[in-house]
């Protein structure tokens, strides 16, 4: 690979409509306890999630803790296996028709922890320089670079370079990690959680910066968040994940306005509000999440939802075309004839079952 | 660019970025102790390095009119051995294979030692089970134990000794860089660097190895107290050197039976190893302190 | 607990395996002929070959350690080159020497590092604390075969107090003639532990006052004596642990005292089986003590575990 690929992004494939990011039928099951004498069980964290991100969109994940987002993200990345599915960068099945190596300049990661995503022995400037020397750029350019990208993420060079991070604030740290993302010049950022540990006020700034960023190099997100305000904020797009499934997905002003799954409209009513007459009095969903080791049959969320019936835990839902165009839920309300009393009547000309929801 | 950057990037005083390693440097000087010990070991390390240019007595060279002369006799200030050799000048010289054989071994060990531990640690699985069961088994021996019995199977020696006291000390130093890199693999920063498309091998080298060697560092330091009083214990037993070569623990040996003739000069070698293993030994706690490592 | 208890024997099974391997494997490290002790220099080809067989050198090495194992199994260690009695006899007189010294060395290297390590924890940073911890480095730092040279020469060579050497008339026995022989040596061999109970007791004790659950006894208005209790229930598991390995270090490192004081144990033996390219001796005093070893490391994790519940379920 030459010096200036590492500094261009990868080419464009498919042209616009292609979206940049498939993913289909992924799964990762991990095996838990087990020893001598005991049995292993697993957990599905990730069960069968189809989606897809097109280009210069920003595509949230949204769930509670331990509903597999940042299974999934890690997945994507290849850092773990997965059991099952597909990755399918810009219409290329990565592992095949492209490298994992070359998915990792296209694809890259800011993860949560901003002080353990950096190397405490290392510099600002060696850490962000790291991938570019990876992929064969010769060190003063990677240095170079590095100091660029330092100025883009809005931190003086002069100053940061050869800082140490643990000199540095939570909110600059993570501007270092958005800047090593970029190092690569990736096509594709996915944003683990990237915003959640800072202050409201930090938080606000870096949203603006990745924003500003987007628009500058050209890139796509996928972020991913418990948060339904930032999501909702920075998203075109929106999938709701529970217990390792998708329950439902769309554009993000559909799905924030008219959610359809018993478990989206309980996040929204939960999101705090800034109207305190809106504020809601009562908790909108009872009980912990079950436990992911032992999921529960038929549609994951039955023993929760107020709606729940006998249907709910026998079958589970298929993810169902709904309204607007893209918005997509699985549960058995929306699904025609699904034997749930609530249940639309069986309508084939307009309803269909859609593999990838957005 | 809208945003500029946080409030606190302003206020922030800037001051030269000091490395890790720098900063530990700087914190160990301004420990008493630790500077003194570190004095005192490099005196008897340049003396014994030097000795042959200090205008010292013969260390081999004795006579049978002047044996056993006591401590404070004119010309030999720390008398004489039971063969009459100046007992200052093979002190002196004595450090030469003391020091070394008790250098020697937990560098050895610290190298193979880490080597095995960070490889265990990053690529986990069987190579794990493997190299980690396999250190199992030595666990399984006191280490003293295992050193006389390694030494003794091999036969007397230096390199004997050396290879035994080698052995001994790699199961511990394993452990530690396996935990160690257990522990650090697991952290984010190694996912991003595996995310950026370098292999295992360059993410041990810039990623893994700045964090774990200082913690295996400061262990193996501590070691070397340890290896110092088995060495010289080696020799002790007559499995090290053999005479007429100055060694403490060998020197220690000869002069046993000279106990009831001349007793403090008797005791001085292993006076020496005393010192430079309590030495070794506060030093490695200065250092452990300085790195803010906790076990 | 019992099953706790069985889990840990299955866990031993292959350690004492591998133990038997090293013990084994040590004679064939050795450089030269096994033989070379027994043997005239002028020894013919025949008789050489004659011994070969009857020691059984002369068998492929896995059937060597299997039929070595098989005999262990049933007692015998072989018989000894030099002395031509069986293994197992000479090492078992010399054990009891050996555990005797060992167990004085560490009731007595235990309680002053207990007491030790305690006070020091107790009063961190005070004077008592700094005056532990030297003494405490000073021990770990201590080779203690030199330790034991200073003493006879205080105490028996100027002095006249102690005997030097040995461990009095006969066998051991509970009098004051036998006693007086145990106490250079086995204060010898406490120094070590000493050191290292004292730091591992000190850096416990140290830790938990400094915990806000102490804190929080103490607001209760708890006595001193009840904060006493609750600190010997929680350091005990891991101070116990520490002593267990160390008595087994004890056993197994004692040769350069046993040296040092002619003290008719384990260690001697093993000495002298080194010098007189004893190999079959030297094989089975080693497999002797560490299986000694790794029996005590097991008692102490038992132990521990019926004493802290929280080992038991991680």
């Amino acid at each position: 690979m030459s010096e200036t690929d590492v500094l261009t992004p990868t080419a464009d494939v498919g042209g616009p409509q292609q979206p940049l990011l498939e993913v289909k039928g992924l799964s990762k099951h991990f095996a838990v306890g087990g020893s001598m004498f005991g049995k292993r069980s697993t957990v599905r964290a990730v069960d069968d999630v189809n989606f897809a991100v097109h280009k210069g969109e920003v595509l949230g994940i949204v769930g509670e803790s331990g509903c597999g987002k940042s299974t999934t993200a890690r997945l994507i990345i290849g850092l773990i296996e997965p059991d099952a599915g597909e990755i399918i960068l810009d219409g290329e099945l990565v592992g095949s028709t492209v490298s994992l190596r070359d998915m990792r300049r296209a694809v890259q990661m800011v993860f949560q922890d901003s002080y353990a995503s950096l190397n405490p022995r290392l510099t600002i400037e060696d850490t962000i320089a790291f991938g570019p020397t990876v992929h064969g750029l010769a060190a003063d350019k990677a240095h170079a670079r590095a100091r660029d990208l330092l100025a883009k993420v809005g931190l003086d060079p002069a100053q940061f370079a050869q800082r140490y991070p643990h000199e540095m604030s939570g909110g600059q740290r993570q501007r270092i990690n958005i800047a090593r993302a970029l190092a690569l010049a990736p096509r594709l950022v996915i944003l683990d959680e990237a915003v959640s540990a800072l202050d409201k006020s930090v938080e606000a700034q870096v949203l603006n910066l990745l924003i500003d960023l987007k628009d500058e190099f050209g890139l796509t997100y996928l972020f991913i968040s418990h948060d339904l305000n930032v999501v909702r904020f920075i998203s075109d797009k929106v999938v709701v994940m529970y217990l390792g499934e998708i329950v439902e997905a769309g554009p993000v002003e559909a799905l924030f306005t008219d959610a359809r799954h018993p478990y989206t409209r309980a996040l929204l009513a939960a999101m705090p509000s800034h109207d305190p007459d809106a504020r809601t009095q009562e908790a909108p969903i009872a009980g912990d999440p079950p436990n992911p080791i032992d999921p529960p049959p038929g549609c994951r969320f039955h023993t929760r939802c107020p709606f729940a019936e006998a249907v709910c835990s026998e079958n589970a839902p298929r993810l169902t075309a709904t309204g607007t165009a893209g918005h997509s839920t699985a549960c058995h309300m929306v699904e025609p004839a699904s034997g749930h009393t609530k249940a639309p009547a069986p309508a084939p000309a307009e309803q269909e079952i859609v593999e990838c929801p957005t | 660019m809208s945003v500029i950057a946080d409030d606190t990037i302003r206020i922030v005083h800037v001051e030269k970025a000091r490395g890790y390693w720098a900063n530990v440097g700087r914190r160990l000087m301004r420990d008493k102790v630790a500077v003194a010990c570190a004095a005192i070991l490099i005196l008897i390390v340049l003396a014994a390095i030097l000795a042959p240019w200090l205008g010292l007595a013969d260390p081999y060279q004795g006579s049978m009119i002047r044996r056993l002369r006591p401590i404070g006799t004119p010309r030999y200030i720390l008398g004489t051995d039971e063969l009459g050799r100046d007992m200052f000048a093979r002190l002196i010289y004595g450090g030469r294979l003391s020091l070394f054989i008790g250098l020697a071994p937990v560098l050895l060990a610290f190298v193979i030692g880490t080597t095995l531990g960070v490889v265990a640690g990053y690529v986990g699985g069987l190579v794990n089970q493997a190299i980690m069961r396999t250190v199992d088994v030595f666990y399984a021996f006191p280490s003293v134990l295992l050193a006389i019995a390694i030494s003794g199977a091999l036969g007397a020696g230096i390199v004997n000794s050396l290879v035994s006291l080698t052995i001994v000390f790699i199961p511990p130093i394993v452990r530690v860089a396996e935990s160690v890199t257990t522990s650090v693999r697991t952290l984010d920063f190694v996912d991003a660097a595996r995310a950026s498309g370098a292999g295992a091998l360059t993410i041990m080298r810039v990623h893994v190895l700045g964090n774990v060697l200082g913690p295996i560092f400061v262990y193996s330091t501590s070691l070397i107290s340890v290896c110092m009083i088995l060495a010289a214990g080696l020799s002790f037993l007559g499995l090290g050197t053999k005479p007429p070569e100055p060694e403490w623990g060998l020197m220690l040996n000869t002069l046993r039976t000279a106990i009831y003739v001349n007793p403090w000069v008797a005791a001085l070698p292993g006076a020496m190893i005393f010192v430079v293993s309590i030495c070794f030994n506060l030093l490695s706690d200065g250092m452990r302190s300085a790195m803010d490592v906790r076990d | 607990m019992i099953f706790y208890v069985l889990k840990r024997l299955v866990l031993v099974i292959p350690v004492v395996l591998a133990v038997a391997v090293v013990c084994f494997l040590l004679v064939h490290i050795t450089p030269g002929d096994p033989l070379v002790a027994v043997l005239p220099p002028d020894a013919s080809a025949e008789l050489a070959a004659q011994l070969r067989k009857a020691y059984g050198f002369d068998r492929p090495l896995p059937v060597q350690f299997g039929l070595w194992v098989w005999k262990a199994l049933h007692g015998d260690l072989g018989t000894s080159i030099a002395t031509g009695r069986a293994v197992l006899d000479e090492v078992s007189r010399a054990v009891g020497n050996t555990v005797t010294l060992a167990i004085f060395a560490a009731m007595l290297g235990f309680v002053s590092g207990g007491t030790f390590g305690f006070l020091a924890g107790y009063f961190r940073d005070r004077w008592i604390d700094r005056a532990v911890t030297t003494i405490a480095i000073a021990g770990v730092s201590m080779p203690h075969y030199w330790l034991g040279m200073v003493l006879v020469i205080v105490f028996s060579v100027m002095l006249g107090w102690l005997p030097a050497v040995g461990a009095g008339p006969g066998g051991w026995a509970w009098d004051w003639a036998h006693f007086r022989h145990m106490i250079l040596p086995a204060v010898t061999m406490s120094v070590i532990p000493m050191g290292i109970v004292t730091r591992t007791v000190r850096a416990l004790v140290g830790d938990l006052l400094s915990q806000e659950f102490v804190l929080a006894l103490r607001a209760k208005g708890l006595s001193e004596q009840r904060i006493f209790v609750h600190v010997v229930k929680n350091t005990a598991p891991t101070a116990i642990a520490v002593m267990g390995l160390q008595l087994g270090y004890l056993l197994g490192g004692s040769i350069l005292i046993e040296t040092v004081f002619s003290w008719p144990g384990t260690g001697f033996l093993l000495n002298s089986a080194i010098f007189q390219r004893d190999l079959p001796l030297l094989q089975g005093t080693i497999l002797v003590l560490a299986l000694f070893f790794v029996v005590l490391n097991l008692l102490v994790d038992v132990v521990q575990a019926a004493i802290d519940p929280r080992i038991k379920r991680s």
